[in-house]
């Protein structure tokens, strides 16, 4: 390292008191900047859970459907349509339930079903456990084995339950990739069987999942089903629809965003605020070192280095903070929602950077306007 | 006497504009050699800090010039003027201006790290220079721990750590007991002066007369006498 860089760090650090409020202040806005975004990411990811887990290339559903979970039935001839456009290599049902189970404790557990097209079985989830086609057998049923698992008695394979008053057979165990958000268990079975325990509508389908040809053939296929009336999306754009509903129709885009604004206010006011004494009370040393020859540039160099050198701990200790919360609070609720992703990290990233620029800005400033002459005279 | 290490040719310097307007310094005319020990003296309020800014590059004159050996040094550009005070002039400031947070022997390696010597390099260096002020031994201290004999010592110490050609002192004893300023300016006197130095030193303490070259005295922003040292011991 530089000598001057070393002399500008020693006099930051050996500042124990306003080191301390500076480093605290930029910690706990990341920390909070951090959980709040991861939250609100990890309630996204999950809220798409199923759209990754069955993993079609299309989805079709009803235009006003904006969950995946709360889908709305439709009609057969939708199929039918779908099967004859063009570019359709196959286009099957998919059934989403809710169901009761009554454990053998006899509470009961609610449980979202999901039916796969009884042909194709297209969307069938990975099995840890026994074979995908036992799910033809009487009652047969296969179980998530996720963080709500649990809540189902942890059953194996063979395990009885009463599931809507009929008779439910566990014939395997899978794994997804993404847990749900709504902290309930899910369990797989055949559409038609899931139709038949679970009352419904006139209409069964919730979606139609359509595999084309060729990515090419998409937006044909997507043109073909608005004809009808019905919105067919890519995988990608389903979880964008999902996203959005959240963020922009929930109110948890917004408090988030608020959250995060505030976090972000109360720090920069904090470290912006302790670094401005900071660099009033050395004022003078600077004004010192310009006499005794540093130049304007040197004098900007070490401003920065302060500035960045207590931005990036704070933002380590920040982010370690706020995912060691979050290691923590996952090890006491499996389901907790919570991710850090790279954006969150990136952004929040870019947040600190603009303290520390804001800062050293007005420490600039004000640095580059001592005139050593001031000092000299005492 | 040597060659002239500084000239100062019908220096001008005031402040502010207007009905506030004072001239601090009004057309000053001077010149000190190498190996001279130069006092400025005078009353308080008559010039002699604004004199020293100016001809050490830290207060650009509103008229007249600055040869330091022999260059104009208020036309070179601002980084030029400070690597000539870096290079060729070391100061002693009114109140030391040492800084807390940094240990004794890192506030004399300051002018050398800025001469961009490697930092252990510069500490040896420091440690040296302290070794002459006599404060070896107190240079991992804090300078809030020195009494203010040391602190000025190591603020000498600073001075001439980069090697400077000429030095400046303003009201070196001011704040230091009689014994005290006599012991240091004795000290600069017979350690730091030499044949390739010219040491500049504003005073009104005349216990310390004895010690002077030359002295030149100021009032009202005026040069008003100039004499060689008739007290003069050598
Ligand atoms: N920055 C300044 N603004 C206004 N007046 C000043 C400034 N610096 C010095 N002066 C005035 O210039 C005169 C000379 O000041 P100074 O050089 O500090 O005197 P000395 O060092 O001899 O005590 C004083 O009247 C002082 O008030
Ligand atoms: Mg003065």
């Amino acid at each position: 390292m530089s000598g001057i860089l070393k002399i500008a760090l020693k006099l930051l650090v050996n500042d124990k008191s306003k080191f301390i409020a500076l480093l605290v202040g930029i910690t706990f806005a990341v920390f909070l900047m951090i959980m709040m975004m991861s939250m609100f990411s990890g309630i996204l990811a999950r809220s798409s859970s199923s759209v990754y887990n069955v993993g079609a290339k299309i989805w079709v559903m009803d235009p006003a459907v904006n969950n995946a979970t709360s889908s709305i039935p439709m009609p057969d001839y939708v199929l039918s349509h779908a099967r004859s456009i063009d570019g359709v290599k196959y286009a099957v049902p998919i059934y989403f339930g809710n169901a009761l189970v009554k454990l053998k404790s006899g509470t009961y557990q609610a449980v979202s079903v999901v039916g796969l097209d009884d042909a194709t079985l297209y969307g069938r989830p990975e099995l840890i456990e026994g074979k995908i086609e036992d799910i033809y057998a009487e009652s047969a049923f296969v179980v998530v084995k996720d963080a709500e698992f649990k809540k189902l008695e942890s059953p194996k394979v063979g395990t009885e339950f009463e599931i809507n008053d009929y008779r439910g057979l566990v014939v395997g165990l899978a794994k997804v990739s993404s847990g749900g958000l709504f902290g309930i268990p899910t369990v797989y079975t055949t559409y038609n069987r899931a139709i038949t325990y679970i009352p419904s509508m006139r209409f069964t389908t919730s979606y139609i999942l359509i595999e084309p040809k060729s990515e090419a053939d998409i937006p044909f296929i997507q043109q073909q089903i608005k004809k009808i009336g019905y919105q067919a999306l890519t995988r990608d754009q389903f979880v964008h629809k999902i996203s959005d509903f959240y963020t922009y129709q929930t109110g948890m885009g917004m408090n988030v965003l608020m959250m995060t604004a505030i976090s972000f206010i109360v720090g920069l006011s904090i470290s912006g605020q302790t670094f401005y004494t900071f660099i009033l009370e050395n004022l003078e040393r600077f004004g010192a070192l310009k006499a005794i020859g540093a130049k304007g540039h040197e004098l900007i160099t070490m401003i920065l280095f302060q500035a960045s050198f207590t931005a990036l701990l704070g933002y380590g200790l920040g982010v370690g903070l706020a995912s060691g919360l979050m290691i923590l609070a996952k090890l006491r609720l499996p389901s907790y929602a919570a991710q850090v992703t790279y954006t969150n990290l990136i952004f929040a990233f870019v947040m600190v950077l603009i303290m520390a620029g804001v800062s050293s800005y007005i420490g600039v400033r004000k640095v580059l306007q001592i005139q050593p002459f001031d000092i000299f005279r005492g | 006497m040597g060659n002239v290490a500084i000239r100062a040719n019908a220096l001008v310097k005031w402040f502010g504009e207007g009905e506030t307007r004072t001239t601090a310094v009004k057309s000053a005319s001077f010149e000190a050699g190498f190996g001279e020990l130069l006092y400025i003296v005078g009353p308080s309020g008559s010039g002699k800090t604004t004199l020293l800014s100016m001809i050490s590059g830290i207060l650009k004159p509103n008229e007249g010039n600055v040869l330091v050996e022999g260059k104009d040094i208020w036309q070179m550009k601002s980084d030029d003027i400070a690597d000539l005070r870096l290079h060729k002039i070391g100061f002693v400031f009114q109140d030391y201006h040492l800084f807390p947070r940094l240990t004794t022997v890192e506030n004399v390696a300051i002018p050398l790290i800025l001469k961009k010597m490697d930092w252990n390099e510069a500490i040896k260096v420091a440690l040296e220079y302290l070794e002459i002020v006599g404060l070896k031994d107190r240079a991992e201290l804090q300078p809030v721990k020195l009494s203010g004999g040391e602190q000025q010592r190591v603020a000498i110490a600073r001075a001439i750590a980069g090697h400077p050609d000429i030095l400046i002192f303003d009201e070196p004893t001011a704040s230091l007991d009689g014994d005290t300023g006599r012991k240091i300016v004795e000290f600069i006197k017979t350690k730091i002066l030499n044949p390739q130095r010219c040491v500049i030193i504003v005073t009104h303490d005349s216990r310390i007369y004895e010690y002077a070259d030359s002295i030149m005295k100021m009032e009202d922003g005026k040069i008003i006498g100039f004499e060689q040292n008739t007290l003069h011991v050598v």
